[in-house]
């Protein structure tokens, strides 16, 4: 009997101890530490001194510091935005597509999501530079107009100027929905997938309108799950790095790049430590957030 | 019928059918527009100047490029064998045994999924330069260790998820008849709770090493100039210019990914049947 106990104790202490040591070795260890060098002082070259002061904390209040976090929250907060206006129809679609469709949708919806974001990013500057397809684009379009204008009697439009559009907040943002579209499609159709169509039905055939139902019935129904997917897009943009160094001019710097040059070239490592944790912090706010929406019932009705 | 419209068929809507067109355009037209031009026999990436496939040729004979591929299967494969067993266990822990601090350790596992890779990247690196400093002299594939434990951090959290939605369909009845045939705590792991969750290892594993080949945020802090991946030498590589080099490069990733998704899927599947 004592024996059978200890071999049940030596099955939990198996199963548990490599995780549980991994974890805290390789995950909380290194998070740890950056927490501890963010109340840490540079002492020469390459020594850090932890002392405990907040003086990190304080040059990150540096109205600079502040203010490439709120672009960053406002980046990403518009990104979140045009992914939701955007996604939306998509997922409803998604929805009330036929099985067969509905599978091959989601498929087309995820691909992308598995390809390489340093190919993503890298495709759309092919689009987005001087000599890229989007201005080929628009210059075929301006000739067309130029030649269509000559033909009812008009002067021509002149030559066509390439636009600036990559290395721009333009193209940190197209890049960032580029990118972080089917983290709001996915979570979008698994609500809308939940909604019970008879309510949209009974809606429409008490006389409301297609607009009204979505805004009074699905958009109600679906607020949690609104609610998830927003906060799902929200935090990897807000901590987004690649998009912003890729596609991003010199003022459309996000938070991740400044932390990035902290380490790599300023070599401030406790201010870039900091940083990271007012980042952390910020993706944490986020998640408590949604934690906290998402207790209301699903089918509540009336929102938050 | 066919000429009124159902309340609900949204999807035959030509607003609709437009917009799905658009978004899908926007999504997919730069992937096969750079797909395209890694077979355009033209230095520059914009006018079509004929099929070729002198840049794989190229990248073929890119020794650099080849090490760099090399360095990120090894690391994936190997990240993936690790974060099998530690996602796995940590599956098993969470969905077998009630014990205090549960909540904790359940979320403790689940930080690294929402942690920003920003922040993870550069905790790897204080961790890998200040506390285990990694041995550059180390010979191949034990110079990579460091690379490879940052990705076991990252994904073995997927793999726990995957395996443990596969677990809830598991009959713990069928392991307590192991044990009164007499099999022992090992015995009914290895010949019953395995088989059952066979599907899901080979699922995790193949997201496990697709994200694991893909990560450029957490490697680009914690590779030397040693040990670069692909990912990281395709950056330096679109960092000076955008050439047809690059283009075959990140076909040749797309095509590895399409291949392992397309397993993953079979294999899911495959699970969903017999579960």
């Amino acid at each position: 009997m004592a024996t059978q106990t200890q071999e049940r104790r030596l099955a939990f202490l198996a199963t548990a101890l490599p995780p549980i040591v991994w974890v805290i070795a390789f995950f909380l260890a290194p998070l740890a530490i950056v927490w501890a060098y963010s109340f840490g002082q540079n002492v020469g070259l390459t020594e850090v001194d932890i002392s405990g002061t907040f003086a990190n904390y304080l040059r990150a209040l540096q109205p600079l510091y502040l203010g490439i976090f709120a672009k960053s929250i406002f980046v990403a907060g518009l990104t979140t935005l045009l992914c939701l206006i955007i996604g939306f129809p998509v997922a409803l679609s998604i929805v009330f597509a036929s099985e067969k469709w509905r599978a091959w949708m989601l498929l087309l919806i995820m691909l992308p999501f598995w390809t390489n974001l340093l190919i993503r990013t890298y495709a759309l500057i092919a689009v987005l530079r001087t000599e890229g397809y989007a201005n080929f684009t628009m210059e075929w379009f301006w000739n067309q107009g130029s030649w269509l204008m000559t033909l009812v009697g008009l002067q021509p439009l002149g030559d066509f100027t390439p636009l600036q559009l990559l290395y721009s907040n333009f193209a940190v943002v197209v890049g960032l929905v580029y990118v972080h579209l089917p983290f709001m499609v996915l979570p979008l159709y698994a609500a809308l997938d939940r909604l019970d169509k008879s309510l949209i039905e009974a809606s429409l055939d008490l006389g409301a309108g297609h607009l009204r139902t979505l805004w009074s019935i699905v958009v109600p129904l679906a607020l949690p799950g609104i609610i998830s997917g927003i906060i799902i897009t929200f935090v990897p943009a807000l901590g987004a790095y690649l998009t912003p160094d890729l596609l991003g001019g010199p003022d459309s710097q996000m938070i991740a790049n400044v932390i990035e040059r902290q380490f790599k070239r300023a070599n401030d490592w406790p201010f870039g430590a900091a940083l990271s944790f007012l980042l952390m912090y910020a993706t944490f706010g986020a998640i408590a957030l949604r934690a906290y929406f998402s207790r209301g019932k699903p089918a509540d009705g009336h929102g938050i | 019928m066919a000429l009124k419209r159902a309340p609900l068929e949204y999807n035959r809507l030509w607003q609709m059918k437009l917009w799905l067109f658009g978004v899908f355009f926007f999504l997919y037209a730069p992937l096969v527009a750079l797909v395209a031009f890694s077979f355009n026999d033209s230095k520059r990436n914009t006018v079509w100047r004929g099929f070729t496939f002198n840049y794989y040729v190229k990248l073929f004979n890119d020794q650099d490029l080849l090490i760099a591929f090399a360095n990120s299967l090894t690391i994936a494969l190997f990240a993936t064998l690790i974060s099998l067993v530690i996602g796995a266990l940590a599956a098993v822990l969470l969905w077998r045994y009630r014990f205090i601090g549960r909540t904790v350790v359940e979320g403790t596992f689940m930080l690294p999924l929402v942690v920003p890779e920003i922040c993870m990247g550069v905790a790897m690196l204080l961790f890998f330069t200040r506390v285990l400093p990694w041995p550059n002299n180390l010979f191949w594939p034990f110079s990579l260790g460091s690379i490879i434990i940052a990705h076991v951090s990252f994904c073995f959290p997927f793999v726990a998820l995957v395996v443990g939605a596969r677990l809830t369909s598991f009959n713990k009845e069928q392991e307590e008849a192991a044990r009164d045939l007499g099999a022992n705590d090992w015995q009914a792991f290895r010949d019953v709770l395995l088989p059952h969750i066979h599907p899901a290892l080979i699922a995790g594993g193949l997201l496990a090493f697709t994200l694991s080949l893909d990560d450029f945020v957490i490697t680009f802090f914690t590779s030397g100039p040693d040990t670069v991946t692909f990912p990281v030498k395709v950056y330096s590589m679109l960092r000076f210019s955008v050439t047809p080099e690059v283009n075959a490069a990140s076909t040749m990733l797309i095509l590895v990914t399409i291949v392992l998704m397309a397993l993953m899927m079979v294999m899911q599947g495959r699970a969903q049947k017999k579960g």
